[in-house]
């Protein structure tokens, strides 16, 4: 191989290597340039999306840390702090079902753990094929079991997220996964290396082939190639994480640890660069140090392995023997692999001498390419929606019950059954309502967390579909009572190289931070998952938004189910707006992606929001639901069914609604969609109250909680039990 | 009341008991699996978990630990000990319960609020509770399929050593079987947690009914 085809089997442009030359003032060997190939793989070097990112807002008054450490954070009260980010694990899941989201769960776990805060909570959204293809069944039914895999027995539990099916993602599912963690703010540790001197240590597992090359692989198309390379994806213990957590967390506890950074994409070689770079020191590693698991390995494989389970700390050369003696405690392993240096340099050594060496700047900096946004045709093309050829349902009854049992409404118990949602007892809302909520012990203190993405929306409108799934995780916060104060992303697009995927990250991202800025939410982690691709094409543009928000008394918290008879039920800030563009209903009844969603309105949304979360605050309201995919008919069929109460609308409500919202449809009144509305319910004695507080506020009380049936007019009229048929779905078919 | 909780590699719901008993009022003490001391406690919880990582088998590596030496002469000799979910695994594999517990029967792990019925009162674990009184409890698990021969489901039957049963099997249990008890009747195996439902503001506090038993002291 000439030197030409070396540096492109690793991934390497001719401009990239240019520039190595050029920075290096020498060729480097093969070591050093599988140390940039690594370093400047777009899924380590950011090198197609960092131009875009500096538009998210990342300031705040509870923001503690913004992006740039291994995760974000914000002040909640009390001294307390969550640690919290997103992370994706997209293409080892493709190849590798099992194990790829196992370790994503693993990897999420580790950054939280690395700011020095104990994980206490884990969401995922995924998106798979439609379940009609054997191979995405496949994926679904492996994805969720490794998460489960993990996530259970490491014990952190898994309390929300969101799964979703569409054509796009067959063949390239997206496994994004989210952990927060719990932490005391004058405990929060950076991953800075500092001292010249200090010890660089290796905790955890011994270091394998696994993974070899998985930040590279991450960052490609995937193609039918992409199944031989089934030995880039790393192999989970969740046994070994669980005691790699225990004893992180009772090193730091200690004090002997100067700082902790966990090994993810690209092993030792980002770890330790990136703790070099941000400390602005050197790091020396002698690669006959790491304790291996296989015999032979070159110290290019050692430096960029991904196993699993591994962490880096940087310790004071007397507080060694406390360190070993505690992790032998916890029975795993620890090696002092190398030291803090002055020279600024990423150096490794074999056999006592330097067999490469770069400095840890350029390794930190991987080239930007900042391309064209030039607006791609296929958005024109599909805004086009004339409802007049959009025929009127015959039986509305059959329409709410196709879509209630449609697999991206139905139900999801069979999903989050198979996690445990309850481990370390704080889960105060379980999954399946809005957001889950969590306490904090010892304290009146609640925070709640939500993950949401709307592929089609962006793809139809990425601008307004940013926008708009910040928006719906500012509404679900806001509806279980909690105060959202900042954001996590996870931003799923196809090739940067390609027009219309830079053209959609582009416009997603400017949704989103304008969504942010209204709300007030910044974004403080994330992680940019592109190239997802396969010869069918690019997935829809799918950023993913997980919040966190703050209860400051956790036992004021609303779910969406009715909770008592005779229950007054209202919706309030949506109505006049809805529309059938790009709507759930156009899909699954009509088989239509098409038609421009509702721009929301952020002032407007976030006033309605704000109205909501302070009625559940004051005590008023305890039943409360936004409405989203299926429109304001599956909104108030999904609190029938969580609660087990039927309601009945007002006489002439129904008819009010198609003369009005509907302009003349019922399906449109019923099934059309907007972005700001939600559904509440109060008890016959605070109805006084509840106008009282929704005074200025557009609201439309639509009936009382009763009964066994859901009835609207003289279009819907069916039991609980027909719809608890239709949504109770088993999605594995089990 | 001095309770302790015994922590193996890959316990996760030890730190959740010892909270738990605190809850209920009685001192949790950690009971390290290296260490071959039962630090004088007055009862014991083998909690959930993944100890050793289920790896072989759940339970069968745990039950070789240090700490089950003295745990296990602490049960012969009638010293109360409940088993939770893993603890339970652990138990039946030490041979301190009969029977064992297999994957559930459609192999996927299941995590839900079950109603199960008290069926025995007359066990340190249950005496608080009503004979026939039912409970709603979380369980979550792999591994709760409850199975033993005809002969010991018999001698179980009879004996009214069946502690706890499933209104609805989520697992394929053997007669519904959610827990069981030692012929002694101080040694008892739940797969439903408890101290899972040990506080209002996770919306119940029926878990306390069980563990609150053993602070009554009815020892058989």
């Amino acid at each position: 191989m000439n030197i030409q085809e070396t540096y492109a089997s690793l991934g390497l442009s001719d401009y990239e290597y240019d520039r190595i030359l050029e920075l290096l003032g020498r060729a480097p060997n093969f070591l050093e340039l599988s140390l940039f190939s690594v370093m400047w793989s777009e899924h380590c070097g950011y090198k197609n999306s960092r131009p875009l990112l500096g538009r998210f807002p990342s300031d705040g008054p509870c923001v503690l840390q913004g992006p740039g450490e291994n995760a974000g954070v914000v002040e909640v009260g009390d001294g307390w702090a969550l640690a919290f980010k997103m992370e994706s694990h997209n293409h080892p899941s493709a190849v590798e079902p099992y194990e790829g989201a196992a370790t994503g769960v693993g990897g999420i776990i580790r950054d939280v753990l690395a700011m020095g805060a104990r994980p206490v909570a884990l969401l995922n959204s995924l998106r798979f094929g439609p379940l009609d293809e054997e191979r995405n069944r496949y994926l679904f039914r492996e994805v969720v079991a490794g998460i489960g895999g993990y996530g259970n027995a490491i014990g952190v539990p898994t309390v929300g997220g969101e799964v979703e099916l569409s054509r796009s993602y067959s063949g390239n599912p997206l496994v994004n996964a989210m952990c927060v963690g719990l932490i005391r703010t004058e405990d929060l540790v950076r991953s800075r290396a500092q001292g010249e001197g200090n010890l660089v240590v290796l905790l955890g597992s011994k270091t394998g082939r696994d993974g070899i090359h998985g930040a590279t692989f991450a960052s490609d198309e995937l193609s039918e190639e992409s199944e031989s390379r089934r030995s880039n994806v790393q192999v989970g213990d969740p046994f070994m994480g669980k005691m790699l957590v225990e004893c992180c967390l009772k090193l730091l506890e200690e004090g002997l640890l100067v700082s902790l950074q966990d090994l993810g994409a690209a092993g030792i070689t980002s770890s330790a660069s990136e703790m070099a770079a941000k400390g602005g020191v050197g790091i020396e590693i002698e690669v006959d140090k790491v304790p291996l698991r296989e015999e032979g390995m070159e110290p290019a494989e050692i430096m960029i392995s991904e196993s699993q389970e591994r962490m880096l700390a940087v310790v004071e050369p007397e507080k060694i023997g406390q360190v070993a003696e505690l992790a032998e405690h916890y029975g795993i392993g620890s090696a002092v692999i190398g030291r803090v240096a002055d020279h600024g340099e990423l150096r490794i050594l074999s056999g006592g001498e330097v067999v490469g060496s770069v400095p840890a700047d350029y390794l930190a900096e991987a080239p930007v390419y900042e391309r064209e946004i030039s607006r791609p045709a296929y958005l024109d093309e599909l805004r086009e929606l004339n409802l007049d050829e959009i025929s009127l349902p015959e039986d509305y009854n059959a329409a709410l019950l196709a879509l209630l049992s449609h697999p991206n409404l139905c139900s999801r118990h069979s999903v989050f059954e198979q996690y445990d949602h309850q481990v370390g007892t704080n889960t105060v809302v379980l999954p399946g309502a809005d957001a889950a909520v969590m306490r904090i012990k010892g304290t009146s203190l609640g925070f709640a967390i939500t993950t949401d993405g709307r592929g089609r929306h962006c793809y139809l409108d990425p601008e307004g579909g940013g926008a708009a799934t910040v928006a719906e995780a500012y509404r679900n916060l806001s509806c279980v009572g909690a105060e959202p104060v900042a954001l996590t992303d996870c931003l799923n697009f196809g090739s940067p190289e390609k027009q219309a995927p830079y053209y959609q990250l582009a416009r997603c991202i400017e949704g989103m931070s304008r969504a942010s800025e209204a709300f007030g939410t910044p974004v403080v982690s994330g992680n940019v998952s592109l190239y997802n691709e396969t010869s069918r094409g690019a997935i829809y543009p799918t950023p993913i938004v997980g919040m966190v928000g703050i209860l400051k008394d956790v036992s004021r918290h609303a779910t969406p189910g009715f909770k008592r008879e005779g229950d007054m039920v209202v919706v309030i800030g949506s109505g006049p707006g809805v529309s059938l563009d790009g709507s759930d209903y156009l899909e699954i009844i009509h088989g239509k992606v098409a038609g421009r969603p509702v721009e929301p309105d952020l002032a407007a949304e976030k006033r309605v929001a704000d109205l909501v979360r302070e009625m559940v605050r004051s005590g008023l309201v305890d039943t409360a639901h936004d409405i989203s995919g299926g429109g304001e008919i599956v909104a108030v069929a999904e609190m029938a069914l969580a609660g087990g109460f039927g309601i009945e609308y007002e006489e002439g409500e129904a008819e009010r609604m198609v003369a009005g919202q509907g302009r003349g449809r019922a399906d449109l009144a019923f099934f059309g969609e907007e972005s700001g509305g939600f559904i509440v319910a109060v008890p016959e004695e605070r109805w006084d109250d509840l106008q009282e507080a929704l005074s200025g506020f557009a609201y439309d009380y639509i009936g009382c909680t009763g009964g066994d049936r859901f009835k609207v007019g003289n279009l819907i009229n069916v039991s609980l039990e027909e719809m608890r048929e239709a949504y109770e779905q088993d999605l594995f078919g089990g | 009341m001095r309770i302790g909780v015994a922590i193996f590699p890959g316990s996760n719901c030890d730190r959740d008991a010892l909270f738990a008993v605190e809850q209920m009022g009685a001192d949790p003490v950690e009971l390290w699996h290296a260490d071959a001391d039962l630090k004088a406690v007055d009862a014991v919880i083998v909690p959930g978990g993944f100890s050793y990582g289920d790896y072989l088998r759940p339970g069968a590596i745990a039950r070789f630990a240090k700490v089950m030496g003295p745990l296990e002469e602490f049960a012969r000799a009638g010293g109360p000990v409940l088993g939770i979910c893993n603890g339970f695994q652990v138990l039946t594999e030490a041979h301190l319960l009969p029977g064992a517990l297999l994957r559930n029967i459609d192999m996927r792990f299941v995590c839900r609020r079950v109603r199960v019925r008290v069926e025995s009162t007359e066990t340190p674990w249950t005496s608080g509770c009503e004979s026939g009184e039912e409970l709603m409890l979380p369980v979550a698990h792999n591994e709760g399929n409850y199975f033993a021969d005809e002969a010991t489901l018999k001698e179980l039957e009879d004996e009214g050593r069946v502690v706890l049963r499933y209104l609805k099997n989520p697992n394929g249990s053997a007669n519904d079987i959610a827990g069981v008890c030692n012929e002694g009747r101080n040694v008892v195996g739940i797969m439903p947690h408890p101290e899972r439902v040990s506080d209002p503001v996770l919306g119940s506090e029926k878990g306390l009914k069980i563990l609150r038993s053993v602070l009554v002291g009815a020892r058989i």
